[in-house]
């Protein structure tokens, strides 16, 4: 068994030994269902979609991804286990990913428990299937990023609360970068490709284009460089200060 | 007697401050090297460093003939490491905890199941094997952290403060551990507690604002004090006054 999937079944299996996992499903399973309920209007649209359901996803993930992550390293260096873990056979390479994926498979099982949704509008109409699965296919890549920003923060910081606040503040620029009251700031005097720029950054704009059922090599390229990004910065944090 | 552990003018500072300062010792197998030290003498971050966990600001360290800094992935695999305070993820049960660790040495096959066994009866740990860590009393908590420090059977063992802790029958226990795996192994301790020294080690280092003022058998520290006391030894040497209670008299 590689180091990597022992750090990664570890993790994993810690989610469901304490309330964390099932606190966390079951608010996010409600509030799923009230924004697409309420806010999103889905029976009142008459269209056998998930357009409402997924619409709240990157809102959601705001503040229920850093709610996730913001123990992965900040807990380590608070309980003093990150000396256990960095005096063991294990390169932080393998450390950092074998937690990220731990926390992103853990939020796919709380993504893919929302299929009643899903049954509800096969049920009720005759919804395109394609589109509904590269949503979740999305959403799940989105949720992702949320996480590799979050995982990161948590690496600098003992404490929880301070990394959920900053993974807040950090994920919400990069969903803000992509709408129009940000982008009109821009529009006026910098050159179109700036403003392209910027909005490119947005997980919206991504998000929306994957979510419209097509998933476009360019969105993927996207969300890989960040994720990818945000778990090389985490790794060089903890090489550097993992003792502070 | 091979050589297992050398550490070479090692230094460490934390900004300007100096935390350890120009420290040589060998440890051979088959010794056990006793750190003393008064409280933020730098022996903690003496251990961190042979460990890997900490960076030398300067000098080496070698463990079993990997340098830790060139070959980290080495020295960590043949060493096992007590850290301060014996951290542990509080959350997890004691066997799925020296699982994880056996999973993580690569531990496998029948062996592994029996070398778990062998260590939790070892250590007196059956019968909270299954519950979790965070729910553990001082002393069991340190020797979950010794099983696991043990679990691989290293060659090299680096205990901070392994007694700490724990009753005088536990105390007792864990120091016939150490001279049990003695014969092979290559161990440093850390304690506050003399007589500990006396028991179990073949050498005492003493280290004080960072510095080495003795490295010498047990005995010979002893011999430092006209008393014939360990006690008053250290004292003589961390502080230099033949005895700290006593005022000097003129």
């Amino acid at each position: 068994m590689s180091t990597l999937f022992s750090i990664y079944k570890r993790e994993f299996t810690s989610y469901f030994v304490t309330p964390v996992a099932y606190v966390f499903i079951v608010i996010f399973l409600f509030m799923t269902g009230i924004f697409t309920f309420y806010l999103g209007a889905f029976y009142e649209s008459n269209q056998a979609d998930l357009e409402p359901f997924f619409r709240f996803h990157p809102w959601l993930y705001l503040f229920l991804i850093p709610a996730i992550s913001m123990r992965l390293w900040s807990d380590e260096r608070k309980s003093g286990t990150i000396e256990l873990l960095m005096t063991l056979p294990v390169s932080i390479t393998d450390a950092v990913v074998g937690k990220y994926l731990a926390a992103w498979s853990f939020t796919a099982v709380a993504l893919f428990l929302t299929f009643p949704m899903w049954i509800t509008v096969n049920y009720l109409g005759d919804p395109d299937n394609t589109v509904i699965l590269a949503s979740y296919i999305g959403s799940l890549v989105m949720a992702g990023g949320f996480l590799a920003i979050g995982s990161c923060i948590s690496a600098f910081t003992k404490s929880q609360v301070i990394a959920f606040v900053i993974s807040v503040v950090i994920s919400f620029m990069f969903i803000l970068s992509g709408f129009p009251m940000v982008l009109d700031l821009f529009q006026g005097w910098a050159p179109q490709a700036i403003v392209d720029a910027i909005a490119s950054f947005s997980f919206l704009t991504h998000f929306t284009s994957i979510k419209k059922g097509v998933i476009d090599i360019r969105d993927v390229i996207y969300f890989g460089a960040l994720i990818t990004f945000w778990l090389y910065v985490n790794v060089v944090v903890i090489e550097a200060k993992k003792a502070s | 007697m091979s050589e297992a552990i050398k550490v070479k003018s090692l230094t460490k500072s934390f900004g300007p401050i100096p935390a350890v300062r120009e420290v040589s010792f060998d440890v051979n197998h088959g010794e056990v090297l006793g750190f003393l030290g008064p409280n933020g003498a730098g022996k903690s971050t003496t251990m961190k460093m042979i460990t890997g966990f900490l960076e030398p600001t300067s000098g080496t360290v070698e463990v079993n003939g990997y340098d830790v800094l060139e070959n980290p992935l080495a020295v960590k695999k043949s060493i096992g490491y007590l850290p301060e305070g014996a951290p542990a993820y509080g959350e997890m049960t004691v066997k799925s905890f020296l699982n994880f660790i056996a999973d993580i040495r690569k531990m496998s096959g029948a062996s592994r199941q029996k070398r778990i066994d062998e260590v939790i009866e070892r250590i007196n740990i059956r019968n909270v094997y299954d519950q979790s860590i965070e729910t553990l009393s001082k002393g069991y908590k340190r020797r979950v952290g010794i099983a696991q420090a043990i679990l691989h059977n290293p060659s090299t063992l680096i205990l901070d403060e392994p007694t700490d802790g724990l009753d005088p029958n536990q105390k007792h226990e864990v120091r016939n551990l150490i001279k049990e795996m003695a014969e092979e192994k290559a161990i440093i301790i850390s304690t506050h507690i003399l007589e500990e020294v006396d028991a179990v080690c073949s050498r005492a280092i003493i280290i004080a604002s960072g510095e080495l003022l003795f490295n010498g058998t047990p005995t010979e520290l002893i011999a430092k004090s006209d008393r014939n006391d360990i006690d008053h030894a250290f004292r003589l040497v961390t502080t230099g006054k033949s005895d700290a209670n006593k005022e000097p008299t003129s």
